[in-house]
Order: C-alpha cells, then structure tokens, then sequence
C-alpha cells in the first residue's frame, strides 16, 4: 500500500507542476527576473503556486502532528534539524546558482523528462553527475576524522 | 495573467496535496532531490535488505512524476517546455542542481513545499539562500 501511495503522490505532484506551468523553465526564470519588476512584465505565477503547495503542505503536517503514525505504517519524520550550517547555506546557494543559471530544479525536470526533449535530458545526466559526485564527497567527508 | 495564476494555485495546491499524500500516508518527506538522491544513492552503495522497501518508495515516487504528463496531456491539457540556455549551461546548471541540493540537505520541494510550510528554520533559511542567489544569477545574466 505504501508504494501505491509512492507513485500517486508523485503522479499528483507531477500534474501539480504541469497544470500551474512550472515545468516549464520559462516560467521560473520569468519569476526569477526581478529587475522585469520595473518594466511592468514581472511574472509572479510562481508565488502562487509555492503559497498554494505550502497551505496545503502545512494543512497535512497540523494532521500529522496529531497523528501518531502514517495511515500505511512506518513512523511520521521528527522534529527538524535546528542548526544551521556551512552545508545547508553553501548546498542551497550552489543549488540556486543553477536553478537561476537553467531555470530547472528536480521536480520538473523529472516531470518534463519525457517533454522537454534532448535539453532536459542533458539537464537531468549531469545533475545525476552531480549527484552521484556528492555521494563519492559525502563519504569523503564523513571517513576523514573530524 | 489572472487565469495563469489562478493555474498556479489549483497547481500549487496539487502540489502540496502529493507530499500531503506522502507524508500522511507514508510517513516521508516529498523532497525530490532526496528522493532522486537516494536512487542514486543505492545504486551506487548497494542496498541492504532492510533499505530495500524505502528505496523502491523513492523509485515509485519518480516514476509518478515522469508519468504524469501521460494523464495530463490524456486530459486535454497543453504544455510548451522552452528551454533558453544552451547545452553548456544546461550542463553546469545540472551539475550544480544536483550537487547543491544533496549538500544542502534539499531543493524547491524539500525545503520549500515541505520544510517551508512547518516553518523549520533550517528549510527557511535553505530558500531565503536559493532564491537569493537564484534571483542575483539570473540578475547577472541580463547584463552580460
């Protein structure tokens, strides 16, 4: 049941980027261009489409949070994390120096994989690259003594 | 613009009700990067029995998102995917995505949808840095 639960979770959150265009990079990169704010052709979609995802998103964790546990088993996450360090700040500015460069974070280049032709496909090899050298780093890090 | 933004709430809430789904049922943070992270992950590393189970969750969980576009355009719906930068960029831009995001512990969805909407500090802190340096790249990119 679980994994039922895995696909349609993801099938939904994939026509959730289709319906509101965030698929389309475009789209963020026309958000993204403040400096368009004073030549009156701004496009704020992506506004609306975080302030809908997060009132839904914090409508599911005020029932989690009187939840004991997950409807198909396991355990609900813990609290967060609370401190804030080098690897959250420098990870998010790197992350975001490419989702500024390609207008392309994960959700929807998983979602245009199949739309967005030979760019996309470029797009989503080098950011498994970039995943799989983070995994290689990661061990790095963590095997060299403190 | 108003018919754009009115998709982008009924897409955004659809959104939100996909890692609701996830996390109610499931127990599990819809953050695509972790999610495509642990694929990789365990391809990599080997998976040992017991992380079998939460590894095809994160599988299933993607192969919905690349699906979706089949009941989307089924549904009558239309999309036009433009890409501006050029295979340079686009290689950069995803090196940088995917390394970026498993450092930072998680992107747009993980941080943003997720995080964001229980007000963890560190998740608020990740976007006011991603949008911060997403906003001043593509600054910089109108000049040069």
């Amino acid at each position: 049941m679980r994994k039922i639960v895995a696909f349609v979770a993801g099938l939904v959150f994939g026509l959730g980027l289709l319906i509101s265009d965030m698929a389309n990079p475009a789209r963020v990169l026309a958000f993204l261009d403040v400096a368009a704010i004073a030549e009156g052709t701004w496009d704020p979609t992506l506004a609306f489409v975080m302030g809908g995802a997060m009132a839904v998103s914090a409508l599911a964790w005020l029932i989690a949070y009187r939840r004991s546990a997950p409807v198909f088993g396991g355990s609900l996450p813990g609290a967060p994390k609370q401190s804030i360090d080098a690897r959250l700040l420098g990870g998010s500015a790197l992350f975001g120096a490419g989702w500024g460069l390609a207008g392309i974070c994960p959700g929807p280049a998983l979602t245009a994989a199949g739309l967005g032709g030979a760019p996309m496909l470029l797009f989503i090899g080098a950011m498994l690259v970039g995943m799989m050298i983070y995994n290689r780093v990661d061990r790095m890090l963590t095997a060299a003594p403190a | 613009m108003p018919q754009d933004w009115l998709n982008g709430l009924i897409g955004g809430g659809l959104i939100g009700a996909g890692a609701g789904l996830y996390l109610l049922g499931a127990g599990r943070i819809a953050g695509i990067s972790g999610i495509a992270g642990s694929v990789v992950d365990g391809l990599l590393d080997g998976l040992p029995r017991r992380a079998l189970s939460a590894w095809s969750e994160s599988l299933l969980f993607a192969l919905g998102l690349l699906l979706a576009p089949i009941p989307f355009l089924a549904l009558g719906g239309e999309i036009d995917i433009r890409i501006a930068a050029g295979a340079p960029a686009l290689i950069v831009a995803g090196l940088l995505v995917g390394f970026g995001a498993r450092l930072g512990s998680g992107c747009t969805s993980g941080h943003g949808v997720c995080g964001g909407a229980r007000l963890s500090k560190r998740s608020l802190a990740a976007m006011a840095t991603f949008m911060a340096v997403a906003i001043a790249v593509v600054f910089v990119g109108r000049l040069v």
